[in-house]
């Protein structure tokens, strides 16, 4: 255990779910945070950690992250991307189970959490899989998921094979107490589409994907949402009409919530423009139009949560004909740094940027993390709001660079992250 | 992971181009300049010995990873007239089905010593991704890439218009039928327009056309009678026949009583008309026998202007400064 006693001082406090924004120390004993904003008149640091025009937050909780371990380790590993997630802030995230082999038994899920704690120091929750190896008709065993440490199920980008399959899924899942993540996608209409059906797509000849496969999908589930009451959260949105479908049903009444990759706040369907598979990503980038009203979801709180959709790739699964390559990018350590880009334009202010990093991923999986609680673990997130970095080989952790942002400049940067009061990252 | 757009990839620091992947981004002197080369190499055609030495010592790779029969073989013949080695490679039947990698294929055969590849891919994108892979010194052209471009089919229909109607200012073109999945029609749109044409029309079932046609800078019509009006060039496109078990169309009879040119609708475009088609045909699908055989049809036209077009873009492709 970790008995050091260390106060962070001379930065600013930023805890949204408290609601708290101010200047003064951070107080941290036995791992566990003791006093926000003050030091106690008993307080006795063994250590200051002195932290001058830097903003002391909640640690990142991040809904989805691959790391590609267990499976694929030439894309990446624990090792490698809980070093890139630390670098970016990130201390509580999410793996979905589509990791080979899948995460549907307790051992794999044990094996993530465990493996994540000790290679990666950081807090790794596996999502189970809603369906037995992601088929799509076989129920995996949620509650022996739910022992293991899945905080809920989803069926990663995998649809169910039927309205039936769906419906049973969402009523288990009920029994088992556990929310479900949905990728929304109706596969019919996705067919083999690779980019957004829109203008780009008919100029360059590329296979489309119909916003509509998203609304259909989103359709359907609020449909067996409603039926089954479990309570649902919609990942990675890309398209203005679904978050508007989630926005009606949550002043309905409906326990739905919704997060949005980073990538669709900043990118459309034109920086697919030359064949760019940098940008192939799924859900696709989709209109100006999309990417503006899904901010203003992000404003009004529709959509809660800002998550990386962090996929590594090796340099040969972005070598080949656009629709050949493998959609995602990697994207922990840009996370941040994008997210102040829109504090700067004015998206957002500061603290409600970083509720939708914090309490506000954790609160929709009902995860005691991303707040400021004394008696809660410590884990934070330091950075600095004005450092300028360039993003190239020496500043970067993840084995993946497949962002488009490569060589980009970046606003703002983590100097520590901390889990358990222990320092797993330092700038 | 080059994502470079087709201008700067396809011309080098002069203007000249370096790589034939897209009309897109090329001016209408450079198409110009095609066409005026094309019209030099018909004579060499029509010649006893039918060679210019202007490709002599180099070697022209045909990379087929989709077959073609026409386009194949007029490239193959385009190259020899002018004097280049010719390897065909079909890769449908080849590596790529033993599991390498499209990169790899393209290393190996790069690494014959080989001066220009000719492709054709079954997915958009693919001339411009081998583009951004190869060598310097290699030229790639693109023989058709999924639903993307077919440039050089586009250039051989432009020369044949400009060869039957001169002046493309006037002109109103329609363009019939699958344009959702046709690499042709995308590249004849963008020539036409470089071209300064005055109207162009695409005409189609809603599911056979592309999302958003404006923005492609054409008007969608759905009736036929109604968009052949007036036309002075009817580009018909070819149906494939798995349209019809993907729900796109109901039937090839249905098709054809919606779609298909007719005599009677050939009527209401103008009177000298011409009427096109890429080939291959399906009579009695998206053209009648009559038509297509008929006095207004250029079709073989089309594909004899194939080799004297397909000359002129591999000899400016290798005249090209690295």
């Amino acid at each position: 255990m970790n008995h050091e006693r260390i106060r962070i001082s001379g930065g600013r406090i930023i805890d949204p779910a408290n609601q708290i924004d101010r200047d003064g120390p951070l107080c941290i004993a036995d791992g566990r945070i003791v006093a926000v904003g003050y030091q106690p008149d008993d307080f006795v640091p063994d250590r200051d950690l002195a932290v001058p025009g830097c903003i002391v937050s909640p640690g990142f909780v991040d809904l989805c992250v691959r790391v590609r371990e267990p499976g694929q380790e030439h894309k990446g590993t624990l090792a490698s991307e809980g070093a890139a997630a630390a670098a970016g802030g990130i201390t509580t995230f999410c793996v979905p189970p589509d990791t080979i082999p899948v995460i549907d038994t307790p051992a794999v899920a044990r094996l993530l959490k465990e493996r994540g704690q000790r290679v990666a120091r950081l807090r790794v929750l596996p999502i189970g899989a809603l369906t037995r190896g992601l088929n799509g008709t076989d129920l995996s065993e949620m509650s022996a998921l739910k022992d293991a440490g899945c905080p809920a199920v989803g069926n990663a980008s995998v649809p169910l094979a039927s309205s039936l399959v769906l419906r049973r899924a969402f009523e288990y899942s009920v029994s088992s107490g556990l929310p479900v993540i949905l990728r929304p996608e109706d596969p019919a209409l996705r067919d083999r589409g690779c980019a957004h059906e829109g203008s780009i797509a008919t100029r360059l000849g590329l296979p489309g994907i119909p916003e509509a496969a998203e609304t259909v999908a989103v359709a359907q589930s609020l449909a067996l949402i409603e039926h089954t009451g479990v309570r649902a959260h919609f990942g990675r949105l890309s398209s203005a009409r679904a978050a508007r479908m989630i926005a009606e049903a949550q002043q309905r009444g409906l326990p739905v919530s919704a997060d949005v990759a980073i990538h669709q706040l900043h990118l459309t369907e034109e920086d697919v423009d030359g064949f760019d598979a940098l940008c192939h990503v799924e859900p696709p980038l989709r209109t100006v139009t999309d990417r503006e009203r899904l901010r203003s979801a992000l404003a009004e709180g529709v959509i809660g949560a800002i998550c990386s959709d962090h996929q590594p790739h090796d340099l040969d699964a972005k070598l080949d004909v656009f629709a050949a390559t493998e959609p995602g990018m990697a994207a922990l350590e840009t996370l941040l740094p994008l997210t102040l880009r829109l504090v700067n334009e004015g998206v957002l202010s500061l603290p409600e940027a970083l509720a939708r990093l914090t309490c506000g991923p954790a609160s929709m999986l009902g995860l005691p993390a991303g707040r400021l609680d004394p008696g809660a673990p410590a884990d934070l997130c330091i950075f600095d709001p004005r450092a300028c970095w360039r993003l190239e080989d020496p500043n970067w952790r993840s084995a993946g660079r497949n962002t488009p942002f490569w060589g980009q400049s970046m606003i703002g940067r983590v100097t520590s992250t901390l889990v358990d009061g222990k320092v797993v990252f330092q700038g | 992971m080059c994502a470079a757009n087709a201008t700067t990839l396809q011309l080098d620091s002069s203007g000249n181009l370096r790589h034939f992947l897209s009309i897109e981004g090329l001016s209408r002197s450079l198409l110009v300049r095609i066409m005026d080369t094309a019209e030099s190499f018909t004579s060499v055609t029509r010649q006893a010995v039918k060679k210019v030495p202007l490709l002599r010592g180099k070697t022209v790779v045909n990379l087929f990873f989709e077959t073609s029969t026409r386009t194949r073989t007029t490239f193959e013949l385009a190259a020899k007239r002018l004097s280049a080695d010719v390897l065909n490679i079909n890769i449908a039947t080849s590596a790529t089905a033993k599991g390498e990698s499209l990169l790899d294929t393209i290393r190996n055969i790069e690494a014959m010593q080989v001066d220009m590849f000719v492709v054709r891919h079954a997915e958009s994108g693919a001339a411009h991704f081998i583009a951004g892979q190869v060598a310097p010194h290699i030229s790639v052209i693109n023989a058709g890439d999924g639903r993307h471009a077919h440039p050089t089919q586009a250039m051989l229909d432009m020369f044949t218009i400009r060869r039957m109607k001169g002046d493309f200012a006037p002109l109103k073109v329609a363009l019939v039928g699958d344009v959702l999945h046709s690499r042709v029609a995308r590249s004849e749109i963008l020539a036409l327009r470089t071209l300064g044409v005055s109207e162009i029309r695409v005409i189609g079932p809603r599911t056979l056309l592309p999302v958003h046609p404006e923005t492609l800078g054409v008007r969608a019509v759905s009736d036929l009678d109604q968009g052949l009006e007036g036309v002075d060039v009817i580009m018909m496109l070819r149906l494939q026949k798995e349209r019809m078990s993907s729900a796109f169309i109901p039937s090839e009879h249905e098709y054809f009583a919606r779609f298909g040119l007719t005599e009677t609708r050939l009527a209401k475009a103008k009177p000298d008309a011409i009427v096109m088609h890429p080939g291959p045909i399906n009579r009695g699908v998206e053209i009648d026998s009559r038509v297509a055989d008929g006095p207004h049809s250029v079709i073989l036209q089309q594909v004899n202007f194939g080799i004297p077009v397909r000359m002129a873009i591999l000899s400016l492709a290798t005249q090209a400064g690295a």
